[in-house]
């Protein structure tokens, strides 16, 4: 199969199923599940056409960019569908602060729902998508974004919710704007639509992660029609395999309003015999075999089913399910002090110092499974 | 002799079963026919020969009951065929309209089911305050001005609180009298748009359900019997017949709980893995406490996607029709002239297991040229279903196997996974005993808050087991022996306070019939 990187110009019908696959599979495990989003986005491309999508540099510099993303709970939106009009009441409250309206939507997280469903919202704007986001994956918290590691202020949040209202937040710091829109989404059924970090081109240089709609469209297509899905998707991941195996326990608990979990995944055919447990906050966060760490956030880590290498989210994690557990490097911004600060295992509560997935995978001797 | 009997029908892909169980649940008669492409011809000759085996003369006439599974509904969906045209509304305005009805639907189905769609301001938030008060006026105009078979009712977060569909039943029947109408809370659980699907698909399926109501009542009463119908639903239930024709779509897919619910009445044990054997491939699923183990995925219809709860079936392409060297195509029907046992030249799974001393099937030996590569077949089944054995059984090797259908002797006698292999007396005709045997249930789900804080979470929980238990009262379960077999609860996250959906089932055994 040639692996060039196919030039994405626009996103169509038939795109969204591929993007919604790499979404999920770049959720790691959170991130939401992406049908919704994906039938919205189907829905929104046949009426308003398909999605322009653009790099950076196709955008003026004083374009500005509104990265928009869904809030609240998953099994929320999935019931609460949301309304056919929340983008464009974000736009117009963006046009009425800056005096321009917005030249390109960006997905805030391309991991799970919120990777898929901009493509909607871009489609009812009538505006281009950008190829990029702010997360290169799924992560639970507001802040946990490429902007604020690049210093960028966090010092406007817009929401509405399905009812109308329009918040207009300007928050101090990043860690405010999080717990100010948490707030408001609690207070709007616990989904509400969200815009924040709204930047000119110029000042997304550096400040987001490029090119991960046209990476997770390509992720999702690497599978379709492959004899060995599951090789197919670690080799266009880059991935590490973790292990292949039966999910043989899963324990669950809600604290904080996170769904926290351990799963444990007992090694089978080559890898029978090895136990991998993976510590779970909404994302799959940290990977340990036999007391030692083999991934850990912000490294993507995901859940696949063994046969056809869906992702699975951990929601939908099941006692004996087939899975293959993959690990592969994350934006290099996210291994910077202040990105590791953010996002590394310590802000979710686990006292280890980060190492990339691919510096443990080559120490630690062939039996591992193989880096591609 | 008094006592009573009643019978089971399964409709299958290949074959349609049927079999007679007294008061005790014995089997009296079994009959196996094949499956007519309209159904109802088939589900007739079953019937028949399965009255001709009674023993005695005349015993037809102490059947009391009759139990059908049958695919009747999901045919009609797969053939767009003798469909009702249905109103679909939604209650969620200004919510949800990102994604109006029966987006997703394939055109065909769409056309043929769709008389109109319109979302009203309406639904509930996830703390049950309203999104809406309920647009009454727009329900009415809707109502007056989409003329349709039937109306389907769905209305945000309505499995937590149904009052605003119920006001809109009311205000229908107020309208334009008596129209069929589905509610969404009373056929699916949380998931708006799966939920709906569900619920359009219910309502176009009343015509149906009443066509197959007729096509039995006069296939009974033509020969003589008077008898409470009942019919078999995707958990391994029963339903009235009268709560059946309202909810049909819970018919579909009632064939693997049939089969497991009658391997577990015929081989005595409530914990298993079970492999049923047919013509073309081996269905196993697991029993837990007696019931079908369920899958959490989604599943699809016709290319509608719906949120039921299915039995967890894995099935592998191994069958008595299976051709050795052509998996998985199936000679299928035609064994009885293909198989090389039967005369025919085509060397099929039968034959393996008959060259491996499984079974006795068949007119002739195997001939000699075929044993070697019989038994490497034997051998590779074999390791197909360890595998499968083991994919199911989540890694406990401590129940038995329970082998069923009518290929059950293709099985080894020792399948490793399995503490041991049962093959029950007429495991051929399990998935019909199962019909004939299962209980009547009700189910719910909701969602409560997550943890202790006393009374509200305790309260919400009674509740859904009462409304659990009164809706398997309903599909005709006795109240008097009613009890919530099933009750799970799956954590939500990011909620203020945290919070889970609550999933009760009731199930009881059918109430006795009045004299």
């Amino acid at each position: 199969m040639v692996k060039a990187p196919r030039m994405q110009a626009r996103i169509t019908l038939e795109d969204v199923a591929a993007l919604a696959r790499g979404c999920a599979v770049l959720g790691t495990g959170g991130g939401g599940d992406v049908r919704p989003g994906a039938i919205a986005a189907r829905r929104a491309i046949r009426e308003y056409g398909d999605v322009p999508l653009v790099t950076l540099n196709e955008l003026p510099g004083d374009a500005l960019v509104l990265p928009l993303s869904g809030i609240g709970a998953p099994t929320v939106s999935n019931e609460m569908v949301h309304g056919a009009d929340e983008a464009v009441r974000i736009a117009e409250e963006i046009e009425r602060i800056f005096g321009r309206p917005p030249a390109a939507v960006m997905s805030s997280e391309i991991g799970g729902g919120n990777g898929v469903a901009p493509v909607a919202w871009a489609a009812r704007l009538g505006l281009p998508l950008l190829d990029a986001d702010a997360m290169g994956r799924a992560f639970p918290e507001v802040q946990m974004v490429s902007m604020y590691v690049a210093g960028i202020p966090a010092n406007l949040v817009v929401m509405t919710d399905v009812v109308g209202n329009v918040v207009t937040i300007r928050p101090i710091d990043g860690l405010w704007s999080e717990r100010v829109a948490r707030a408001v989404c609690v207070a709007a059924g616990s989904s509400a639509l969200m815009a924040d970090y709204v930047l000119t081109a110029r000042e997304c240089a550096g400040a987001v992660i490029e090119g991960t709609v046209s990476r997770a469209i390509a992720v999702g297509r690497a599978t379709e029609g492959a004899a060995d899905p599951l090789a197919a998707l670690t080799a266009e991941l880059g991935a590490v395999r973790l292990i292949t195996g039966k999910l043989a326990d899963l324990e669950r608990r809600t604290t904080g309003g996170f769904a926290r979990g351990t799963a444990t995944i007992e090694g089978t055919g080559d890898d029978r015999g090895r136990t991998l447990t993976l510590e779970i906050q909404n994302e799959n966060l940290v990977a340990v075999e036999d007391g030692r760490v083999r991934a850990m956030v912000p490294d993507l880590i995901t859940v696949v089913d063994t046969q056809t290498a869906t992702a699975i989210q951990t929601e939908g994690l099941r006692y004996g399910q087939r899975v293959t557990v993959l690990a592969w490097p994350c934006d290099p911004l996210w291994r910077t002090p202040k990105g590791l600060e953010t996002a590394g295992p310590r802000a979710f509560g686990y006292d280890m110092d980060y190492l990339p997935v691919e510096e443990i995978a080559s120490s630690s001797g062939p039996t591992s499974g193989e880096a591609a | 002799m008094s006592t009573t009997l009643r019978v089971g029908i399964d409709v299958g892909g290949t074959n349609t079963d049927a079999v007679v169980l007294d008061d005790d649940d014995r089997v009296v008669a079994a009959a196996k026919r094949p499956t007519s492409p309209d159904v109802t011809e088939g589900l007739r000759a079953a019937l028949d020969a399965v009255l001709a085996a009674l023993p005695e003369p005349g015993m037809e006439k102490r059947v009391k009951r009759v139990m059908l599974g049958t695919t009747h509904a999901t045919n009609a969906i797969l053939e767009r065929r003798a469909l009702g045209r249905v109103a679909v509304l939604r209650l969620g305005a200004p919510a949800t309209t990102s994604v109006p009805p029966l987006s997703e639907w394939p055109d065909d189905l769409r056309d043929t089911v769709a008389a109109g769609a319109a979302i009203v301001r309406g639904g509930y938030f996830v703390d049950g305050s309203e999104i809406a008060p309920l647009d009454e006026d727009a329900v009415r105009k809707f109502a007056a001005t989409t003329p349709a078979d039937a109306i389907a009712v769905t209305g945000v977060f309505s499995p937590a609180g149904a009052d605003q569909e119920n006001r809109v039943a009311e205000i229908i029947r107020a309208e334009i009298g008596d129209v069929p109408v589905s509610l969404s809370h009373e056929i699916g659980s949380l998931g708006l748009l799966e939920r709906e699907n569900a619920t359009v698909l219910n309502a176009a399926l009343y015509g149906v359900a009443r066509d197959v109501t007729a096509a039995l009542h006069e296939a009974l009463r033509s020969r003589g019997l008077e008898v409470e119908t009942y019919f078999a639903q995707n958990d391994g239930t029963l339903m009235a017949v009268d709560y059946a024709a309202r909810y049909p779509v819970l018919t579909i897919g009632s064939g693997p709980a049939n089969s497991l619910r009658g391997a577990a009445y015929l081989s005595g044990v409530t914990d298993a893995i079970v492999a049923d054997v047919g013509g073309t491939s081996t269905d196993l699923g697991v029993l837990v406490g007696g019931f079908p183990r369920e899958s959490a995925a989604a599943v699809e219809i016709g290319g509608v996607t719906t949120n039921f709860r299915m039995p967890d079936i894995l099935s592998i392409a191994l069958g008595g029709g299976t051709i050795v060297g052509a998996e998985p195509r199936s000679v299928g029907y035609r064994i009885g002239t293909e198989a090389l046992v039967f005369g025919g030249s085509t060397p099929t799974m039968t034959d393996a297991a008959v060259a491996a001393g499984r079974g006795t099937v068949g007119t002739r030996p195997v001939p000699e040229e075929w044993r070697e590569r019989l038994a490497r077949a034997v051998r590779a089944a074999d390791e197909a279903v360890a595998d499968a054995v083991d994919r199911v059984a989540l890694g406990r090797a401590d129940r038995p196997l329970v082998a069923v259908g009518g290929g059950a002797f293709l099985l080894a006698d020792r399948v490793p996974g399995a503490r041991e292999v049962i093959r029950p007396a007429h495991a051929e005709v399990a998935n019909a005993v199962g019909a004939a045997i299962a209980l009547a249930s009700g189910r719910l789900e909701t969602i409560v808050p997550a943890s202790g804080a006393g009374n509200p979470r305790a309260r919400l929980i009674d509740k859904a087991k009462e409304e659990a238990a009164a809706r398997a009262v309903a599909a005709g379960a006795d109240p008097a022996t009613v009890q919530i077999v099933e009750l799970s609860e799956i954590p939500l996250s990011y909620l203020p306070e945290p919070a889970v959906r609550l999933h009760v089932k009731a199930a009881g055994p059918l109430a006795r019939q009045a004299g």
